[in-house]
């Protein structure tokens, strides 16, 4: 504890041993209370997230559950030729694309324009009431959510199912259509988070100089126009950013809520990448095999990440790295 | 001319706001609302489209069901147990790394914050994340909710720049000549003056805990271990709503569909109601903790 106060204490004896660069070996001693309080998490950190990147090789050997997780033999890319050749490859990955294009078409505006509106309100009052309604659904669990849909939306005893019958749209059970599968599915996904995801677009409008408004207002710019000229261009580089991050998850649709939302009658247009290998993995135990599948999914991932990250790099001089 | 079309306009653009802004709020709260009406009237006229706007029929027969339900009740006690141990093992973890990482003097912040980076991006994947599981023996035990994802990056990220920003370096200075330790530092100096990041970070770890179900479906088989949310999957999704196993459709037809659903309006309230009771008092630090966070990314 006194060598501490010496070096950050007395400049002129310090300046003697400081000449010496401190470096991570020689100020180890002085900082090891740092050391300390950060260990626990690199250890967290190192076993349950990079032990499994070591165990990617999984996808490239057999599993043997004597050996162990890198014991089998090698295999090369013969499991990732299995996926793709397998019938299924076409439906997973047309799924797959299909349920995050649609989520990223749709769902992507959304908290942009819900941003712009909210950031229109002027009553204090109004605009508080408002956010903690539009952000109180994220924080409903996804099984509630799923468990809401099923209920509202069941065709004999759900409401929307009653309104449904009664203005003559028929006996239609929305959750069991391969139809109306993606409709339900985006839309609940925007009324879920929509109202969460326009905080980070109302932080950067809440950055415009107050200067601007005063401007424009002098050069008689209407309402509309300070929206169209002012606040929206101020949020242009987040917009950039969260799509280019949105991009990188083009085939990532989340688990979760698929996984529970599927039933056998619109697996056709459900069984996504993830699902598929939950279900070759943790039920049927072809560990190898679902490894493969899940690097294939990351690897697709990535590859797009980086393209869009050049696209918007090419046009608008934003990137992620 | 000009200045009365002007305001013209802006008295329709105000109208149009309201309007716009009524919708909305009415989308996102009538299902919620439908929800708690629904749960508490007589289930025949909730499932012919008699209930809209007030309760009917007033009925309790959802929640004594669920009351007397045992699956329900271990499940509660057991999500309580893993959202709180959970939580506080979260903090115990992050605090300290992130005050760390804030700490300009410590020479390998750079490389470790990378390492941890890193893992927002790429990771092993499910399957060998489920077989380092299994060869932990962490399968099957109370311990895979609480230690392995307990430091999530994103929120350590919001937590140092939080610390970077309000913990001026002088201050740390200051007390160090006074022979202070960067561990009483810690505890002394920074957690009090960190309630708001806490309470912000806390309740993100909180209600993660509160809705996770994943962990258990991949890796919890028993029954007396399962979470809450595990549970409300087999009455609000497979339909298991009667803790007697009958079922839908079971003794003599009384118990149908409609009397199931009354029951799943009502666990939709119970198990959600924590949240909801919790919201309205912390929504202030929720939006907190995302400036926070946006300040650098």
């Amino acid at each position: 504890m006194s060598s501490q106060t010496i070096e950050i204490g007395s400049n002129s004896e310090a300046g003697v041993r400081l000449s010496k660069k401190p470096t991570v070996l020689n100020t180890f001693k002085r900082d090891y209370q740092l050391w300390i309080m950060i260990l626990p998490a690199i250890a967290v950190i190192v076993i349950f997230s990079y032990l499994p990147m070591y165990g990617i090789q999984l996808a490239f050997r057999d599993f043997d559950f004597s050996k162990g997780l890198t014991g089998g033999a090698w295999r090369g890319l013969y499991y990732f030729d299995q996926f793709i050749n397998s019938y299924l490859f076409i439906d997973l990955m047309k799924n797959t694309f299909f349920i995050s294009l649609a989520t990223i078409v749709i769902g992507f505006p959304a908290p942009i324009l819900l941003a712009l509106i909210l950031n229109q309100i002027r009553r204090k009052k109004m605009k508080q009431i408002m956010q903690t309604t539009v952000y109180l659904p994220h924080f409903i669990s996804i099984i509630v959510l799923v468990g809401m849909l099923n209920v509202l939306l069941s065709p004999e005893t759900g409401i929307v199912g009653y309104i449904m019958k009664s203005i003559g749209l028929g006996h239609i059970n929305l959750l069991a259509s391969t139809n109306t599968f993606i409709p339900v599915y985006v839309l609940s996904d925007i009324w879920q988070h929509c109202g969460w995801n326009s905080i980070i677009y109302l932080a950067a409008l809440s950055t415009v100089d107050p200067l601007l408004y005063d401007s424009a207002k002098i050069d008689g710019a209407s309402r509309w126009q300070t929206v169209r000229y002012v606040d929206f261009p101020a949020i242009v580089p987040t917009i950039i950013i969260l799509f280019v991050l949105s991009m990188g998850g083009i085939l990532s649709t989340g688990f979760e809520k698929i996984f529970l939302m599927q039933n056998s009658l619109n697996l056709p247009v459900t069984e996504v990448i993830a699902t598929y290998v939950y279900k070759i993995g943790i039920v049927s135990n072809q560990f190898s095999y679902a490894a493969a599948i899940g690097l294939f999914n990351t690897v697709i991932n990535f590859i797009f990440l980086f393209a869009v990250n050049a696209i918007a790099k090419r046009a608008s001089n934003m990137s992620l790295f | 001319m000009g200045l009365t079309q002007k305001s013209g306009s802006e008295i329709l653009f105000s109208i149009f706001l309201f309007l716009v802004c009524t919708i909305i709020f009415l989308i996102i709260v009538y299902p919620l609302y439908f929800i708690i009406i629904a749960s508490i009237s007589d289930s025949t006229l909730v499932s012919t489209g008699k209930v809209f706007l007030i309760p009917k029929g007033i009925s309790l027969f959802g929640y004594s069901e669920i009351f007397q339900d045992s699956r329900i009740w271990t499940g509660y006690r057991n999500t309580v147990f893993y959202t709180a141990l959970g939580t506080f093992v979260n903090l115990l973890f992050t605090l300290p790394a992130a005050y760390v990482l804030s700490r300009k003097e410590f020479k390998a912040r750079r490389i470790i914050m990378l390492l941890f980076v890193i893992t927002m991006f790429f990771n092993g994947g499910l399957i060998p994340t489920y077989l380092l599981m299994k060869g932990l023996h962490l399968t099957n035990t109370m311990w895979v909710f609480i230690i392995p994802f307990c430091v999530n990056v994103f929120y350590l990220i919001i937590a140092r720049t939080f610390f970077e920003t309000s913990l001026p370096s002088e201050l740390y200075e200051a007390a160090a000549i006074d022979g202070c330790s960067h561990f009483k530092f810690f505890a002394l100096v920074a957690m009090p003056l960190s309630k708001a990041l806490i309470s912000v970070i806390g309740l993100y770890y909180l209600v993660g805990h509160w809705n996770d179900f994943f962990t258990a479906l991949i890796y919890i088989r028993s029954n007396e271990l399962q979470p809450l949310q595990i549970v409300l999957r087999d009455i609000l999704l497979s339909n298991q709503v009667f803790a007697s196993g009958a079922g839908v459709g079971g003794d003599s037809g009384g118990y149908a569909q409609r009397y199931a659903d009354q029951i799943k309006y009502g666990v939709i309230i119970v198990s959600t109601l924590p949240i909801l009771v919790l919201y309205p008092f912390l929504q202030k630090y929720f939006e907190k903790g995302v400036m926070i966070g946006s300040v650098k990314g």
